[in-house]
């Protein structure tokens, strides 16, 4: 029987404010453990939450740019169940009326535009963090605990394990754009769980779903998702049922793992939260955030293909990233070839933050400053090879292409009369290559070519030496 | 007939982690069943032109500034902890995490 896939995601973002949701202690990311908490988020009794602002900021950003509805009004609820992470015995979240709803993203597959349905997106707050190291005991570590976080809930629209990745890649793309979040999975400041089920084609009965949780990585919940449609599949085959569950994605054995837990079902008895007032989001609010809201990815594309006249493909890999993009349109403003710099970036630029695992911010070079070695190529002063040496220089150094090409003399060789005592040396050396050149073997240019350069060091410009070595031998 | 069940409130006692004794399972039947009979009452009211309330506090959007304050020192936060070592709060071991 050919079964369809039907996938819905469940993404946990941190917001990177400066302090907790609902206390004034601060995120910072790796404080030695408990060193960030106070008596609101370690649940102690006698205390009141008192809202960040900022949080409902982030959340109406997130909701306009997904394009969900904004709601007017919201309220937070209580979520009650017990766990060492969870201090208070219940964490703040939303339940029935999240800041926004029934909204959509739009996702290439196959290069075809879908949309994905979000069905809501709500603020929380995060857990603290377990620490399973010892034998018999498990170590909290509240530092994590009351740390914002907004929940963004996909509808089952997402058919394939590669969709679903496409998904996430689009998502955290908007995120970043939006700059709420610094997105980095290693972090766990994104997080996602996936719901996943199967159903004969035809079907419009959703089959019994299974929860994947643990996933460390867009690969990872891809891969997770792979190996639960083989799974379901072998089961609905031998005409087994699905039972609905959570399971665990174990990265290490490429598997989905049984909780085993006693599967107590949850009853959270969510209730509103009488800490916290009302949140009214008026028609000013919203549309002083609308108005704040930067180019988002997929526009963003649109604009750099029309205005500079750059490839699907320049496009694609400099918007990325939103400080790449913006990287490539600052260098614009100082070369004219925005074909040349979208080449560089997308190549030796690219080539150099993976290397160094560094964000372009952090880049020695500025868009300036790339701008200047462009020219250098450009006017003929440095030869296009030469200029990738002088760019790891620049990367090291934070010199101009100037400084360094004059300091280390390497300045393109251009000059005829020099070249052509250089060229009749070559000549001259290798008889052989020479005769087979003129047999007709062009490959054998190629190689006297590669003589001149290494006679002059590489700089020799390459087009010269080229065409004059041409004139000579004909 | 009641509406909350001896079963009912062993369910309930479990969800809040508490043990009672069959008194107090009595006794708490007893008291619920009376709380949700006078919540019959007030649904005879006539509510149907009435917006539910979220908040009994007539205020909206209290709201704090992204300003960090100092936390409180690791000792003090730890200070009621029956089990800690090296700055953690320590638990019996959870095994599914």
């Amino acid at each position: 029987m050919n079964y369809e896939t039907v996938i819905g995601l469940e993404v946990h973002v941190q917001l990177s404010t400066k302090t907790k949701i609902f206390c004034g202690c601060s995120t910072n990311f790796g404080a030695s453990p408990n060193t960030q908490t106070c008596p609101v988020c370690l649940g102690l009794p006698g205390v009141l939450p008192v809202l960040n602002k900022e949080v409902v900021q982030c959340a109406i950003k997130t909701a306009l740019a997904t394009n969900c509805k904004v709601v007017e009004k919201c309220i937070f609820h209580r979520k009650n169940y017990f766990y060492p992470d969870l201090p208070k015995g219940y964490q703040i979240s939303q339940y029935d009326i999240p800041v926004g709803e029934n909204g959509w993203i739009q996702i290439e597959i196959d290069e075809k535009a879908k949309k994905i349905r979000i069905t809501r997106v709500h603020m929380e707050e995060d857990a603290g963090k377990l620490i399973h190291s010892e034998n018999s005991r498990s170590r909290v570590d509240l530092n994590r605990a009351g740390v914002p976080l907004l929940e963004i809930v996909s509808d089952p629209d997402i058919n394939s394990p590669a969709e679903a990745y496409q998904y996430l890649v689009s998502l955290k793309q908007i995120l970043e754009y939006l700059e709420i979040s610094d997105c980095n999975m290693e972090e766990g400041s994104l997080r996602c769980d996936a719901n996943i089920s199967l159903r004969p084609v035809g079907e419009t009965k959703l089959g019994t779903k299974t929860e994947l949780k643990n996933m460390n990585s867009f690969k990872g919940v891809q891969k997770a998702l792979e190996y639960e449609i083989v799974r379901q599949k072998n089961l609905l085959g031998k005409g087994e049922k699905i039972i609905q569950e959570t399971l665990l994605w174990n990265a290490n054995l490429n598997r989905t793992e049984s909780m085993r837990s006693k599967e107590d079902a949850h009853d959270y008895r969510y209730f509103p939260e009488p800490d916290l007032v009302n949140i009214i989001i008026d028609e000013e609010w919203m549309s002083k955030t609308r108005r704040s809201l930067p180019e988002l990815p997929q526009a963003r594309r649109g604009r750099l293909k029309n205005e500079y006249g750059l490839s699907d493909y320049d496009v694609e890999v400099l918007t990325i990233d939103k400080n790449v993009a913006d990287y490539f349109e600052e260098c614009s403003k100082y070369f004219p070839n925005c074909k040349m710099i979208a080449n560089w970036i997308t190549g030796d630029v690219l080539a150099v933050l993976k290397d160094k695992k560094i964000n372009i911010n952090n880049l020695n070079v500025s868009p300036e400053q790339l701008g200047g070695l462009l020219d250098l190529i450009e006017n003929g002063t440095v030869s296009g090879k030469i200029a990738k040496d002088v760019f790891l220089d620049m990367v090291c150094t934070g010199q101009d292409a100037k400084q360094i090409v004059s300091g280390k003399g390497l300045v393109q060789l251009s000059d005829e009369g020099e070249l052509v005592s250089i060229i009749d040396k070559i000549i001259k050396q290798n008889p052989k290559p020479v005769s087979d050149f003129r047999a007709g073997k062009q490959k054998a240019l190629g190689f006297l070519v590669g003589q001149i350069m290494r006679e002059t060091k590489g700089k020799a410009n390459p087009q010269l030496v080229n065409k004059m070595l041409r004139e000579k031998l004909s | 007939m009641p509406k909350v069940s001896k079963k009912d409130v062993e369910y309930v006692a479990k969800l809040a982690r508490l043990r009672l004794s069959e008194t107090e399972k009595k006794a708490h039947a007893e008291q619920l069943n009376k709380i949700l009979g006078y919540m019959d009452k007030l649904n005879q009211l006539d509510t149907s032109n009435i917006k539910p309330t979220s908040h009994v506090v007539e205020m909206q959007n209290v709201f704090r500034e992204d300003v960090a304050k100092p936390s409180i020192p690791v000792d003090s936060a730890l200070q009621n902890a029956p089990d800690k070592k090296d700055n953690f709060f320590r638990v019996p071991k959870v095994i599914d995490a």
